[in-house]
């Protein structure tokens, strides 16, 4: 060992050891994430349509309080910034309907794949290759599709049928926003199950497959169980995605018809930055919120991970 | 060998002196039609002039330029140049060209009466020059008229006379839309205007929405319930998002669309001999026929580190003779006072639906009531926009109520004029 790390060592110890080699990472987490995290919970303290956080009055708690303003939450209109509850909604009535689905196709699709099936690689290749598109790409792609002029409508008047405005349609540009959101992210969360699927014992299955136990109690009894901290992690991480849906549901839908699809995200996007009524403290406020509930979601992710690898170290 | 080495490593020292001595000046450009390319050719010529002088010609969506430019200044940072429309509210990250212009009186008996537009109130700053003049109004697909059998409304028609027309043409034609309206709060108050909108109060502040306003917001959201506007464009997004309808119309999907001028070039060159239209002016409403004019300018930017290279650029850019081609070869409304009296443009298009169509804005400036025309220059114009725009589609999307819309509007507008005092 060089002297001087071994001086170092002999004054700090193992723990002054370990702190002088996380030096360098903990400076880049805290320049990328740690000060713009502090910036924006201050930014979120003033008022103002400056930008410049010097030229901001200080207003304390008058952002937040403006936000949570409301005399029902359930009906956004009765609310100071009707947009903010009509976005939470939406991004709540979402994650439940996506990550539903999400869990249920990515289990499906894993338990399909996890098959001896003749081309089994393509298919998971085939799966797999929305992840690898770019957000932006999914949201035109399926734009195309379904405009008034896209495929679906070619498709539809072809059977003969009245062409519809999907994305004109809230039941419908909600649906497609689900869709295409599952559609994009399910190759990913298919390929996690598929690893907890793989790790399951073969043994287990043929000694069913002796006692000639029915495939849905193999599922309850065997799959499921083994499989549950994969879960797990899938419907924790699921749910962070869906909490932050943006990207792809603003290209395919810019939020509308009306505010039917817009999301929490692209409030804040839109509050701070895009729209010609900024408002860039009341953005910085309605981030931290949303902040708060990711991390809620994350240290209940951290949790089962853990659980999970005590549950496999047993 | 050494030789070589020798004759490299002196050229290389000579490249980085030259590289050394060139000023960089950064140049945020959009463009509705072709006018991208007809800066890039003007540019070009004024670096052959000017080797000391670099210029980086970023060509943008307008997205950008609505969006992250105005983050860019706020924040002290931006181009050197940059064409925007949004002009009052952002006057303050201008630069005065006055001290470094070659003739500030060159400057102000051709572009003064709009540099109003571009500087804080009171202020006698030369910020730049508009490119182009700008008023919105109609235009209608000639073609599909005819087709249809449906004679095209004469100048005085009314809202309701031009959408009727407009309906009888979709139902013979079997069409998605009767019309279409750009989703901007700017493309409605003229409009609004027409119908006796005020959105100025006395004291300088937001007037309350008032009667005029939702006289013309009742008639929209009625036709779009009616199925005759193209529910894509206001109702499919959200918030204030800027959404056009030229290509709908490029495309014969509805015989009547309002936009503005700045599409004349878009539209000749994508439609080319497709089909016939023309420019309608701006329909009446009760209080008149008013469109609501504007434009693009080009400003310097406070925070450039080149102010005597950028006023070069700004000088030969505002020249007569190179504003003039600018002119011509875009297809724009001039807003330069001689080239204004020279008269005698020769616009540089060989589409016969262009020149009359040039002119129809022309005799439809000369309709603006005085309400529009004091928007352009008036500070919460955008907020107003963005309010009404908002809501507007709300209540398109069935959300909101008219009467609630109105009082939202009033908030909304209120909650940005106090945060901004």
């Amino acid at each position: 060992m060089d002297p001087a790390l071994r001086w170092w060592q002999r004054r700090t110890g193992i723990g002054g050891m370990a702190a002088f080699f996380l030096l360098p990472n903990l400076a880049v987490f805290g320049v990328f994430v740690i000060v713009p995290l502090v910036l924006n919970f201050i930014y979120s303290l003033t008022g103002g349509s400056d930008i410049l956080l010097p030229d901001r009055t200080f207003v304390g708690g008058a952002q937040y309080a403006r936000l949570i303003d409301c005399d029902n939450y359930l009906q956004p209109l009765t609310c100071r910034e009707d947009h903010f509850w009509t976005a939470v909604r939406n991004t709540t009535l979402f994650v439940l309907f996506q990550v539903s689905l999400m869990v249920t196709v990515s289990m499906i699709t894993a338990l399909i794949l996890n098959r001896n099936i003749r081309g089994r690689g393509f298919f998971r290749a085939v799966f797999f290759f929305p992840v690898l598109l770019s957000p932006v790409v999914v949201g035109l792609i399926w734009r195309w599709i379904l405009q008034r002029q896209g495929l679906l409508n070619l498709i539809v008047t072809e059977l003969g049928l009245e062409p519809v405005v999907w994305l004109n349609d809230r039941f419908y540009a909600f649906a497609a926003a689900v869709g295409v959101s599952t559609w994009a992210h399910m190759g990913f969360y298919t390929l996690i199950l598929l690893a907890g699927l793989q790790a399951i014992p073969r043994d287990l299955y043929e000694a069913a497959e002796m006692d000639a136990t029915p495939s849905t109690r193999v599922f309850r009894r065997i799959t499921l169980p083994l499989l549950g901290p994969n879960l797990a992690v899938v419907l924790v991480l699921a749910l962070i995605r869906g909490v932050q849906i943006f990207d792809e549901a603003y290209v395919l839908t810019g939020g509308g018809p009306g505010t039917a699809t817009m999301y929490i995200t692209q409030y804040i996007y839109e509050v701070g930055f895009a729209s010609l009524l900024r408002n860039p403290g009341l953005a910085a406020a309605a981030s931290i919120l949303m902040g708060l509930i990711l991390v809620v979601l994350t240290l209940i992710q951290l949790w089962l991970s853990r659980r999970a690898e005590k549950a496999k170290a047993r | 060998m050494k030789t070589i080495w020798t004759t490299a490593s002196a050229l290389a020292l000579m490249a980085t002196a030259a590289a050394a001595q060139t000023t960089e000046v950064r140049v945020m450009w959009y463009s509705d039609g072709i006018e991208g390319e007809v800066i890039a050719d003007l540019l070009s010529r004024f670096e052959e002039m000017h080797p000391e002088i670099d210029i980086v010609l970023d060509n943008v969506a307008y997205q950008v330029i609505q969006e992250q430019l105005p983050i860019q200044l706020a924040s002290g940072d931006g181009p050197d140049i940059a064409r925007v429309t949004n002009l009052k509210e952002q006057a303050q990250h201008f630069l005065d060209l006055r001290p470094y212009v070659a003739d500030a009186a060159y400057w102000d008996s051709n572009f003064g009466n709009r540099l109003d537009w571009m500087r804080p109130d009171g202020s006698d700053a030369i910020p730049g020059f508009m490119t182009q003049l700008t008023l919105t109004g109609g235009f209608a697909n000639v073609t599909l008229f005819e087709q249809a059998g449906v004679e095209i409304p004469g100048a005085d028609a009314t809202w309701d006379d031009w959408i009727e027309a407009s309906r009888l043409v979709m139902e013979n034609q079997g069409l998605p839309a009767a019309f279409a309206i750009d989703r901007s709060g700017h493309r409605i108050s003229g409009p609004n205007a027409s119908f006796g909108a005020n959105y100025i109060g006395a004291d300088g502040l937001p007037a309350q929405v008032d009667d005029g306003t939702l006289a013309f917001v009742n008639r929209l959201v009625d036709w779009t319930d009616q199925g005759l506007m193209l529910p894509e464009v206001w109702v499919s997004a959200s918030g204030t998002t800027y959404r056009a309808a030229a290509d709908d119309f490029i495309n014969a999907q509805i015989p009547f669309y309002y936009s503005g001028s700045w599409q004349v070039a878009n539209l000749s060159t994508k439609i080319n001999d497709s089909f016939d239209w023309v420019a309608t002016g701006s329909p009446c409403g009760d209080a008149g026929c008013s469109g609501l004019a504007g434009g693009a300018a080009l400003v310097a930017i406070k925070y450039t580190e080149h102010p005597e290279e950028v006023a070069m650029v700004m000088d030969y850019l505002a020249s007569e003779e190179v504003l003039r081609e600018f002119t011509e070869r875009t297809l724009f409304l001039p807003a330069h006072a001689g080239v204004v009296a020279a008269g005698g443009l020769n616009f540089m298009s060989d589409d016969p639906n262009v020149g009359p169509a040039l002119s129809r804005f022309v005799e439809a400036s000369a309709q603006t009531l005085p309400m529009a025309d004091a928007l352009p220059s008036w500070k919460w114009a955008n907020v107003y926009y963005g309010a009404l725009v908002t809501r507007v589609s709300q209540v398109m999307a069935g959300e909101l109520s008219v009467d609630q819309a109105r009082t939202m509007i009033d908030e909304d507008i209120a909650d940005q004029v106090a945060a901004a005092q």
